[in-house]
């Protein structure tokens, strides 16, 4: 069949010749190519929903910046994954995430275990321009295993597409808009009382951050593991087949 | 109408101060207080954390002390565990929070003090600091920094970092000691234990030279209060506590730090941001009480280990009363970093302390935890309550420095009385009243500011608003 025959595109990132596959997003060939673009939202078995727009690229020819991660190639696209506009951009982004919630790292249980502050690193945040809002959120423990905490989640939703996606118990969502947004449990009851959560941890590996944690871990012991994510993503694509 | 002189800041003291000194119509000081000008705020906002958090959290309140805030606040956890943690465990904390000890009270000793002992008080403010003392005398200079360097290389080696590390957990610590590690230490023991002697000769050599200040540095008779052994022996990180009164009797022994509660009571003023704790039964103000080195050294039968009980013995002068002049917290500081090095190193020897299980892991299983250990400034006492789901909902800090508060106040009236002359202010008076508070070493938060090279400003002003006489300094 016709439909089965793999197109292959030929681009250019960073000046680079590469080529891919026509349904490849920019992301996914840069990180074949060993170019590293910053991803938050993003992680390899989880749809890719262009959330954090940490990803944005530079496109000849475009001037909208594109977020990596759901754009895909085109025949002699060009690609710019760094210049001095992209990290500004970015650290700008990283910027409003610290100022949105409280980010304290000294004390976090995911400190040196952060995918947030790992890029703080790597894009040289060392100033934060905006005004903390210092917003007075919840810190769920009410579940025997689990805690939530607010606090230090960037919604980037990867405990919600992973609740739904692969352990198909939908028990995360999002609630609320803009900056009131808060991903909540059921139809937000506290995470001990949920019927759908089957108790199975994958939010709490996938979060970035310290926003899900194990109970019983002290600070800076909140090492996430996420080996578990590229084994189920390949059997529920085999199922699929 | 009496005048008033400001002190503001006090220099070479660890936080944010300031004094005020009331003359009356004579010129005479009537009233002096010492002012805590900053505001902390950790109990409040601990508020709603989970808490194990409480450890690493309530150790950023200080820079220079945060071990002993770890071990107090993860020994509040334990108790909310309501576990006993493993033998190994307390035996590294213990040493943590004594190698604490040593690099605090060489900070105290050294950086902040050792300009006025090598000066004396009225010299020149331009060569009384850190960098005169270096050009006088390099190798007192170097002996405190190294001294200094030792306690936090321990440190760093039993907790990963120097300041605030986060390997004192609620049930333990979170790794073993490494033979690596363990024999590094042990390898800069003696020159630790050589320095602090040498230290030690030195200071009973100039000590002579200040016996008009060792009789008026908040020298007066107090209740002295701290933690000992079950054999009543000198203890920094369990123990029981032990109150001694003026006359030398003990007045409480072996009184369970749970039940602190009973003993202590805090009261507060409008003009300081500093609590004043007092002892219960003889209420307030009267209830005053000392700790710190100097209390510590009153209130125990012995030290416990060889070197340091020699020191005790010679501090003591055979009285079997208490060493009452609060300038002997510079002499009771040095006996305890000998004590400090020796008992790391009684810890090191054992086989014991390299026992790979260190950590009990458990959930609260008490609404109400309490943790008391010995800072280098006196006892300290964190007391949390949870939730049923962890959360902290009340949250009591009662810091060594507060201990000394009344005490503190009353003795820079002491030494202002004495020394100030209201009608012609010289620089050495007021610097002889700053270091009554200097002697306490009081940690009224966080961090050191620069060595005698902080703008210092006191005015004389009149009733009516007129500045009669000022002293500046580096403004």
């Amino acid at each position: 069949m016709s439909d089965q025959t793999v197109s292959i595109k030929t681009l250019k990132i960073d000046g680079r010749d590469v080529s891919a596959r026509a349904d490849e997003t920019i992301l996914a060939v840069a990180q074949q190519n060993g170019i590293d673009i910053p991803t938050l939202c993003h992680l390899d078995g989880l749809t890719p929903v262009g959330a954090c727009r940490l990803c944005l690229v530079e496109i000849a020819g475009s001037n909208k910046l594109l977020p990596a991660c759901v754009t895909t190639v085109r025949e002699g696209m060009e690609v710019f994954t760094e210049s001095e506009k992209l990290n500004r951009y970015r650290k700008m982004i990283l910027e409003l995430l610290f100022s949105e919630r409280n980010h304290i790292c000294a004390v976090c249980v995911s400190n040196g275990h952060c995918d947030l502050q790992d890029l703080a690193v790597r894009l040289g945040v060392d100033f934060i321009r905006y005004p903390y809002l210092h917003p007075v959120e919840k810190v769920d423990a009410s579940h025997d295993r689990f805690v939530q905490d607010d606090n230090r989640c960037v919604l980037c939703g990867r405990c919600v597409r992973v609740c739904g996606e692969l352990e198909g118990a939908h028990t995360w969502d999002f609630m609320g808009r803009g900056v009131q947004t808060r991903v909540i449990t059921d139809l937000d009851t506290p995470w001990g009382e949920s019927d759908s959560c089957t108790r199975c941890g994958k939010c709490v590996h996938v979060c970035p951050t310290g926003a899900l944690i194990e109970k019983g871990r002290s600070v800076a012991e909140m090492a996430k593991r996420r080996q578990f994510l590229p084994y189920l993503t390949l059997m529920r694509q085999e199922d699929q087949q | 109408m009496g005048k008033q002189i400001m002190i503001d800041p006090i220099t070479r003291i660890e936080g944010h101060a300031k004094i005020s000194l009331h003359l009356d119509d004579s010129g005479v000081v009537d009233e002096a207080r010492m002012h805590v000008t900053q505001f902390r705020g950790f109990e409040k906002f601990c508020e709603g954390r989970p808490f194990y958090e409480m450890p690493s959290l309530m150790a950023r309140t200080c820079g220079i002390c945060p071990v002993s805030h770890l071990v107090a606040a993860a020994k509040a956890c334990d108790d909310l565990y309501s576990v006993q943690i493993p033998e190994a465990a307390v035996m590294l904390r213990r040493m943590i929070n004594l190698a604490q000890i040593m690099q605090s009270h060489a900070l105290s000793f050294f950086y902040l003090s050792s300009p006025d002992l090598v000066f004396g008080m009225d010299a020149d403010p331009a060569m009384r600091n850190l960098f005169g003392v270096h050009a006088q005398d390099p190798q007192l200079m170097r002996d405190g920094i190294r001294l200094r360097q030792i306690g936090q290389q321990i440190i760093e080696l039993l907790g990963g970092k120097r300041i605030h590390p986060s390997w004192v957990v609620p049930g333990g610590v979170n790794a073993p000691l490494t033979e690596e590690h363990r024999d590094t230490i042990l390898a800069v023991l003696p020159e630790a234990k050589a320095l602090a002697q040498r230290t030690l000769r030195w200071y009973k050599k100039i000590m002579k030279q200040f016996k008009p200040e060792i009789d008026t540095f908040a020298n007066f008779p107090s209740l002295y209060l701290g933690l000992v052994d079950k054999l009543g022996n000198l203890e920094h990180y369990d123990g029981n506590f032990r109150m001694m009164d003026a006359a030398g009797n003990i007045i409480i022994d072996q009184f369970d730090t749970l039940r602190y509660a009973e003993i202590i009571e805090e009261a507060v003023e409008p003009w300081s941001y500093m609590k004043f704790p007092y002892y219960k039964s003889l209420g307030y103000p009267r209830g005053m009480y000392r700790t710190g080195p100097l209390a510590r050294l009153n209130i125990i039968d012995a030290c416990g280990t060889p070197m340091a009980d020699d020191e005790l013995e010679e501090f003591r002068g055979g009285s079997t009363k208490p060493v009452q002049s609060s300038f002997h917290y510079h002499w009771a500081r040095l006996i305890e970093i000998l004590f400090a090095v020796e008992r790391i190193e009684d810890i090191l020897t054992t086989k014991r302390v390299m026992t790979k299980h260190v950590r009990a892991y458990a959930t609260p299983n008490s609404f109400d935890g309490i943790g008391v250990t010995e800072a280098p400034r006196g006892s300290l006492i964190h007391h949390f309550k949870i939730d049923e789901q962890g959360l902290v909902t009340w949250a009591n800090l009662i810091i060594a420095t507060a201990h000394n508060n009344l005490a503190m106040n009353r003795g820079i009236l002491q030494a202002a009385k004495t020394f100030v002359d209201g009608n012609h202010l010289k620089e050495g008076m007021l610097n002889r009243v700053e270091a009554v508070i200097r002697a306490f070493d009081p940690c009224l938060s966080c961090s050191t500011h620069a060595a005698g090279q902080m703008p210092f400003h006191v005015e004389l002003v009149a009733p009516d608003g007129e500045l009669l006489d000022e002293v500046k300094r580096g403004v």
